[in-house]
């Protein structure tokens, strides 16, 4: 049984945590989230020259690394745990999973190598609304003869103030559910694009709002088919969803670990508080939270990288996807809600650190559906033995 | 990281999935699913039989090593046995302690008169065992132990009094083993001894435990001047906690998929009952299949973890140490679920005076999950003293 990290594996994920250990600190995740970007642009630059994660699961042929979402995954879960302020997950996560489904290969040999270049993407499905599924996407396009009209909002969308290149989701007029859904992509200054940065309360992920009037958009900046690209828009969800649950795996780690360490040095009642049994348990479920999660969320990495070659097992995607992110998101919010009440009156300081951990579960947890969400998901595949949708 | 077995464990599969088809049938058609958790009593007769069949397949102690009668199977074709025994429906294991615990324990610390003794009735499926360690006195404290053992040089022979409690199959089984204290003046884990007891003799009393089940798979063993030979003991005296531990620590998580896959049979269960009687419609009871489900799931998962070995540092096992804390809270949660899925049908039995149906009778056990093994309070003091490395709690 080989359901473990390889050696290459496991250096991948030294490798990140070592390098985010250094350039990830408390200040400079501060400095990063209360900039309206969102991140430190050399950084970013130095992540894509030097340690090209950018270009991680990107097929050698466009330039990439060509490694799988195992690998993905395991850097992912490190950013989490260090808050890392990057555009990785909307450019990667987002941008490059829509272009590997859905992008024909001449999209892919055009727009790939930009973002091993160091373009950054994302992807805007959601309109305000705020819905995760189908009926969520609500942006309109209308066929102009040569091409489609982009008219509405997207919101929601990781990075969108700030991404260099749009994926869209967009629906035909009077189409309603899974139907008469197109994708698109398309640079972020095109005309008629205007784009609103949100202010968010977990200000380590950047949320922006995306107008779209009259955009003019060619037949070859539609990927995938004409209303027809749902399954390939719930695979590129789906991928994401597994993502998203990465960091908040490394999240939930991070918030047990921080709390642990303050425990051990606290004292009251002239002991360490760590040595108190109320607080011992707590801490217990917490690693018990956190190593399920984990065990789930390492199943999901594998069927990703099935989905990704196409084989049998990548059917499982929708449910692997959805049991990751219920377990994983509940997991997180509960480590960090732990963590606040276990460091006491300094978890609701601003100083510590705990608290920029509680609130990132909470934005992960809602980002692509909460537990209850995914819950009704998997209901749905086991009671009514349907197709996640 | 791969979520498959090798094609070679796969062709292991096959062939117990075969052997089972082939002998799991006619006269043992009856005991399929049967003489499991909370089902023990049943079918014994039968169940010891199917121990022989077991055996005459060579199909008992199959992760015993060649020398010794096994066939030094790996952990992973011990782990796929155990799942697909489960699938097939195979009846609760009336051997599983000797197998799983006596023989392991002899084979690492007993002698060779020992193996040569004890080890064949074993195998064979003919020699039943019990385990001796809990006490009134000593259940999570288990050191605690009082019973008493102390060699008589007239007749050659460990004279054992005191009281053992919750021994399952203590009346069916051949033997016992005991740890009990040789060292009249200690405590704690250390003066203790590890014995081999003989079940059938004057010194030894069975009595059946009257659980909240109303059945009585756990027995009350008294031992009044019980004896057993100069040969019976396992390892010196004073080494009794360290041969009880190493015992422990043969369970390697080989069971873990077989467990599983009765879980998975009982969630199918509560979902069968739900899609029936239209609890599925039902948003919170959706919820709340979907999150056993996803338990469920996970558990699988955090097994092959565990089997594929190496915690981060190569040591430590963090998802090995959850797993009974996460097992036990999860199957008490289907417990109730399975009942709140029923809903007033719950409280109907299937007969008087007390005759539990499946889910009913899996609802009580389950309240047994999180206490047998190590409660969960336990278990959350290992996890934070040993993986978070917080300060011990006091010891008297």
């Amino acid at each position: 049984m080989e359901f473990s990290f390889t050696d290459e594996q496991q250096m991948i994920r030294d490798t990140a945590e070592g390098f985010l250990a250094e350039v990830s600190t408390s200040e400079a995740v501060r400095a990063g989230m209360a900039t309206e970007l969102g991140y430190d642009p050399q950084l970013w630059q130095r992540v894509c020259s030097e340690m090209f994660w950018q270009a991680i699961h990107i097929p050698e042929e466009y330039g990439g690394m060509g490694l799988g979402y195992v690998e993905l995954v395991a850097m992912l879960e490190q950013m989490g745990r260090h808050l890392f302020c990057s555009p990785f997950y909307s450019t990667v996560c987002l941008g490059v999973n829509a272009l590997l489904i859905a992008g024909s290969e001449t999209q892919k040999s055009e727009y790939l190598p930009r973002i091993v270049e160091g373009k950054t993407a994302t992807l805007a499905y959601t309109g305000a609304k705020g819905r995760w599924d189908a009926a969520g996407v609500e942006l309109a396009c209308t066929e102009t003869g040569s091409g489609y009209a982009l008219n509405g909002i997207c919101r929601y969308v990781p990075d969108g103030h700030s991404a260099d290149l749009l994926v869209v989701a967009a629906r035909a007029p009077g189409s309603e559910g899974e139907e008469g859904i197109s994708l698109f992509i398309l640079p972020a200054d095109a005309d008629g694009v205007s784009r609103v940065w949100l202010p968010t309360m977990d200000q380590t992920r950047k949320q922006a709002e995306i107008r779209f009037d009259q955009v003019q958009v060619a037949l070859e900046q539609r990927l995938g088919g004409a209303g027809d690209a749902w399954p390939q828009l719930a695979t590129i969800i789906d991928l994401a969803t597994v993502a998203i649950a990465s960091d908040q795996v490394g999240g939930a780690q991070q918030a047990l670990d921080s709390t642990v360490e303050y425990l051990k040095e606290r004292v009251q009642f002239g002991r360490t508080i760590a040595s108190y049994q109320a607080v011992k348990h707590k801490c217990a479920d917490m690693m018990l939270k956190v190593e399920a999660a984990r065990s789930g969320l390492y199943y999901a990495a594998c069927i990703a990288d099935e989905a990704l070659s196409e084989s049998p097992l990548g059917a499982e995607l929708p449910e692997a996807a959805s049991l990751a992110k219920a377990y994983c998101s509940d997991a997180y919010f509960f480590n960090a809600g732990c963590g606040i009440q276990l460091h006491g009156g300094v978890g609701f300081t601003e100083e510590y650190d705990i608290q920029l951990y509680f609130k990132r579960a909470k934005s992960t947890e809602t980002f692509l559906g909460d537990g209850t969400y995914h819950r009704e998901r998997i209901a749905r595949l086991v009671l009514d033995g349907e197709a996640a949708a | 990281m791969k979520l498959s077995f090798s094609a070679a464990d796969e062709h292991f599969r096959e062939e117990i999935a075969g052997w089972l088809r082939d002998n799991l049938c006619g006269e043992f058609e009856a005991i399929r699913g049967r003489g499991g958790p909370g089902d023990e009593h049943m079918y014994v007769e039968e169940r010891k039989a199917w121990e022989t069949r077991l055996a005459e397949g060579g199909w008992t102690c199959i992760g015993w090593p060649e020398a010794y009668g096994g066939r030094g199977a790996s952990v992973e074709q011990q782990v796929i046995f155990n799942e697909e025994y489960a699938r097939a429906g195979g009846p609760g294991r009336m051997g599983h302690i000797g197998e799983t615990l006596t023989g392991p324990t002899l084979i690492a610390f007993g002698t060779d008169e020992q193996k040569k003794r004890y080890l064949p009735g074993i195998l064979a499926g003919k020699e039943l065992w019990c385990q001796g360690y809990s006490e009134p006195s000593a259940g999570s404290d288990l050191a605690n132990v009082k019973t008493k053992a102390h060699f008589d040089e007239a007749s050659r022979q460990w004279k054992i009094s005191g009281q053992k409690v919750w021994t399952s199959l203590a009346h069916e089984s051949e033997y016992c083993f005991v740890i009990a204290r040789t060292d009249p003046g200690s405590v704690g884990h250390k003066g203790l001894g590890f014995f081999l007891v003989a079940v059938e003799q004057p010194g030894v009393e069975v009595r059946p435990i009257q659980q909240m089940t109303g059945t009585s798979e756990f027995n009350e063993v008294f031992f009044d001047e019980a004896v057993c030979s100069a040969d019976d003991i396992v390892g010196a005296p004073g080494d009794g906690w360290k041969v009880a531990m190493g015992l422990l620590g043969f369970e390697r998580g080989v069971s873990t998929l077989g467990q599983q896959m009765l879980f998975q049979n009982e969630l199918n269960e509560v979902i069968r009952v739900a899609r029936e009687n239209g609890a599925h419609s039902d948003p919170a009871i959706r919820q709340r299949i979907a999150d056993a489900h996803i338990g469920l799931r996970i558990m699988r998962f955090n097994s092959m973890r565990m089997l594929s070995g190496g915690g981060d540092d190569g040591s430590l096992q963090k998802e090995a140490m959850i797993y009974k804390l996460y097992w036990s809270s999860w199957h008490r949660n289907l417990g109730k679920l399975a009942m709140d899925v029923l809903g007033p049908e719950s409280e109907i039995l299937d007969g008087g005076p007390y005759e539990l149906n499946r889910l009913q009778s899996m609802y009580l056990f389950t309240r047994a999950d999180t206490i047998y093994g190590g409660t969960n309070q336990i278990q959350r003091n290992i996890i934070a003293e040993r993986a978070l490395g917080m300060p011990r709690e006091p010891r008297g």
